[in-house]
């Protein structure tokens, strides 16, 4: 073991020269030397594979408990990780990623910021910001490839998608259709749905009353919770009464900044699962994905960050793993060629889903099973087995082409 | 009936002289299964270390080297006694491994920390590390003991180590998500399946170069479902088969041609593969079912499966 650990700690400092023992490091002091020399060489040869990450900072709404706040490095941590997985892949093809973050409240300093990146250089820009900002970036002619990884909103996908803006965060009606296909397949079909006030709330709960047409569930009811005391020690009464009804399967609660849902599992007036935001939820990634490899990446996240890797780091990792697959098999850098590359029918990614991963040249939203998990553990990944489709059944999830009404291109 | 009549007649040719032993490594019961290949019966279950997964003989088949992935260690078993006799350094989470044509050095891939460790089995020391891609797989040593192929299932390449100096000379890129590599028995190709690709690209040695990828398609089974991982060739030069993952078949190639001849159906999720009874028969490891599907090389037909421990993974044979 005595032999192993000195090599970690060299790589934990981010040092290339590891420690072995003596026979070795003096062999490979002089191969240090030598690969320095040529290193004044070569390394000037090697190809800059430059990336924007944007991200906004939005003010947190009250009444969050202090626990379930967000990571500040959401998002830009899987970013990270994803240069280092590329930088290894670079290293041995002479391609050199490198990762801007400019994070920001402001949205208009943000989009400064962005665009005097762009001026000089020619990247592709990961955005992890509102709509509005979003909708401002890609009005201006600059921004010709951006990848999408904090809006879920179904309109990018379905109504308002456009040349050149990705998306590898999965979308409301995505997560929505995961979840009702395996209350369909389980015949958990009657639904009381419990939606909060928000702008961000309401959207999900249309992309459920979307889901629950499209495979068969009814919805009962939809309440709207108005509670603005805080219920900590009042729950037990009150989300029974607010829970009332005669009979339903599920509750399904759709609560985006996570201000009240979890309030509602064992709280319910009828002992029945919750779901949705809180309970059993859809998600692009879950700290209990272990399949096909997921661990590794899991691994590989705690060890760098020091936290559980989350949906906007996987959407975020994939978003520059993309990029880098497109760079790797193009030898090319700039946003044009990439986007083509990753639009064009050769394009497919391997990102730890059990299948590969590509993009849908209809409106750019990257094709992903989704995994649907509680808190401490998955319970299944949708597709579930049944629902059929004549291409794929990854498009069983989300607006399918013959409901996506925009003109997108998928060369630049 | 049928299928009766054919293990009657096999039991009867095995029986003259070569049953071998099959070791079927169970990455989630922390156990060996152990096979007669004559019985096709489970004789035998063997406790080790954590999340047992690549299993390889010593050549004089005194010694099964066992990566116990979660133990961190290549595990040394005596199999004259079925005892763990002592463990190697192997570097973090060791998955696969291959042991030079020398019979001493190990070459280890450590998955999650992207190097391939080099271990030596007599003084039990580390003698290098070569740095790899992300998550290295797949081991295979060419039969001349020139080359040790690593590959780096993140960073889609074939790694060229070259045995003489332990540095890594080349890289070949191949599909997504490369998984097992195998050589031709006179060295000059190498097999090299790619999981989330599809595919099975057999590489020219001398050049390095892909010169053909072979891709599958199973009736009644989605394209992304066919995810080959093990490769074995027949010594005869005849057939490749590929293990072909949660399409639950194995892919049996015209190993001149590239075509593909047939899809046999075994358990879920198929993993791993090995010969016995001098390749007349192939076991398969079904990592979802749990067990063992039995392919008479000769029929190209599915004889029997057997259940053996939780998520086999490995295989290693003992004539």
């Amino acid at each position: 073991m005595f032999a192993i650990n000195p090599l970690r700690a060299a790589r934990e400092v981010g040092n290339t020269y590891l420690a072995r023992d003596r026979f070795t490091r003096v062999r490979e002091w002089v191969a240090g030397v030598v690969s320095y020399l040529i290193a004044g060489t070569i390394c000037a040869q090697a190809m800059p594979v430059n990336i924007l990450y944007v991200q906004e900072v939005p003010a947190e709404p009250p009444g969050i408990p202090a626990v379930f706040t967000r990571a500040e490095d959401e998002g830009v941590a899987g970013a990270r990780l994803g240069i280092e997985d590329s930088n290894t892949t670079g290293r041995f093809l002479r391609h050199d990623y490198s990762l801007h973050v400019v994070s920001n409240t402001e949205p208009n300093a943000l989009f400064d910021a962005a665009l005097s990146w762009k001026k000089q250089h020619n990247g592709v820009v990961i955005a992890d910001v509102g709509d509005a900002l979003l909708r401002n970036l890609m009005r201006n002619e600059s921004m010709d490839v951006v990848i999408n990884v904090g809006s879920a909103t179904d309109n990018w996908r379905s109504s308002q998608c456009q040349t050149g803006l990705l998306h590898t965060l999965p979308s409301n009606a995505m997560l929505a259709d995961a979840l009702a296909q395996y209350l369909t397949y389980r015949r958990w079909d009657q639904v009381l749905a419990v939606s909060g006030k928000g702008a961000a709330d309401k959207a999900i709960l249309v992309a459920y009353k979307r889901a629950a047409k499209r495979f068969g569930l009814k919805i009962l009811d939809t309440r709207e919770w108005t509670f603005t005391t805080d219920l900590r020690r009042a729950a037990q009464q009150e989300v029974a009464q607010f829970t009332r009804l005669k009979n339903y399967d599920v509750v399904l609660v759709a609560d985006a900044a996570n201000q009240f849902g979890f309030y509602l599992p064992y709280n319910t007036y009828l002992p029945r699962p919750v779901v949705g935001t809180h309970g059993l939820t859809p998600s692009a990634w879950h700290v209990s994905v272990e399949q096909w490899g997921a661990i590794q990446l899991q691994n590989r996240f705690r060890e760098e960050v020091g936290r559980d890797m989350r949906a906007k780091d996987y959407a975020a990792w994939v978003a520059v793993r993309a990029v880098s697959e497109a760079v790797t098999r193009t030898s090319e850098n700039t946003p044009e060629t990439l986007y083509n590359y990753m639009m064009s029918d050769s394009f497919e990614l391997a990102a730890f889903k059990g299948r590969k991963l590509t993009f849908r040249q209809y409106n750019g939203q990257l094709r992903q099973p989704i995994p649907v998990a509680h808190p401490h553990g998955l319970v299944t990944q949708s597709p579930q087995d049944g629902f059929l489709h004549q291409v794929t059944e990854l498009d069983t999830l989300g607006y399918d082409k013959p409901e996506v009404s925009c003109d997108m291109e998928t060369t630049l | 009936m049928k299928r009766r009549l054919a293990i009657a007649c096999l039991a009867s040719l095995t029986q003259l002289s070569l049953a071998d032993t099959i070791y079927v490594s169970n990455e989630k019961d922390d156990t060996l299964s152990v096979i007669d290949s004559d019985t096709l019966e489970v004789i035998n279950t063997i406790e080790v270390g954590m999340r047992p997964r690549g299993i390889i003989f010593n050549q004089d088949y005194t010694h099964l080297y066992i990566c116990a992935s979660d133990s961190d260690a290549v595990q040394v078993m005596d199999v004259a006694t079925g005892r763990i006799i002592h463990n190697l350094p192997s570097g973090e989470d060791p998955e696969q491994f291959a042991l030079h044509t020398d019979n001493r050095r190990l070459y280890v891939a450590n998955e999650d920390d992207a190097v391939v460790t080099v271990v030596d089995t007599q003084k039990r020391t580390v003698v290098a590390q070569i740095d790899v891609g992300v998550e290295p797989e797949g081991m295979a040593v060419s039969p001349d003991g020139k080359w040790v192929i690593n590959t780096s299932e993140t960073t889609n390449m074939l790694h060229w180590i070259d045995a003489s100096s332990n540095e890594l000379i080349d890289n070949t890129l191949v599909g997504q998500r490369p998984r097992h590599v195998e050589f031709s028995k006179d060295g000059s190709l190498l097999w090299a399946s790619s999981e989330i690709g599809g595919t099975v690209s057999i590489v020219d040695v001398d050049s390095r170069r892909i010169i053909k990828d072979i891709s599958f398609r199973i009736l009644g089974v989605h394209r992304d479902k066919v995810q080959p991982v093990g490769i074995k060739l027949t010594d005869n030069g005849k057939y490749a088969f590929v293990a072909l993952g949660p399409s639950n078949h194995v892919a049996v190639i015209d190993a001149k041609t590239y075509e593909v001849i047939d899809y046999l159906l075994v358990g879920r999720r198929v993993w791993q593969l090995a010969f016995a009874n001098n390749q007349k028969l192939l076991f398969t490891t079904n990592g979802v079912s749990g067990d063992v599907s039995v392919i008479d090389t000769d029929d190209l037909k599915v004889i029997k499966t057997l259940r053996v421990g939780r998520y086999p993974w490995g295989l290693a044979v003992k004539p």
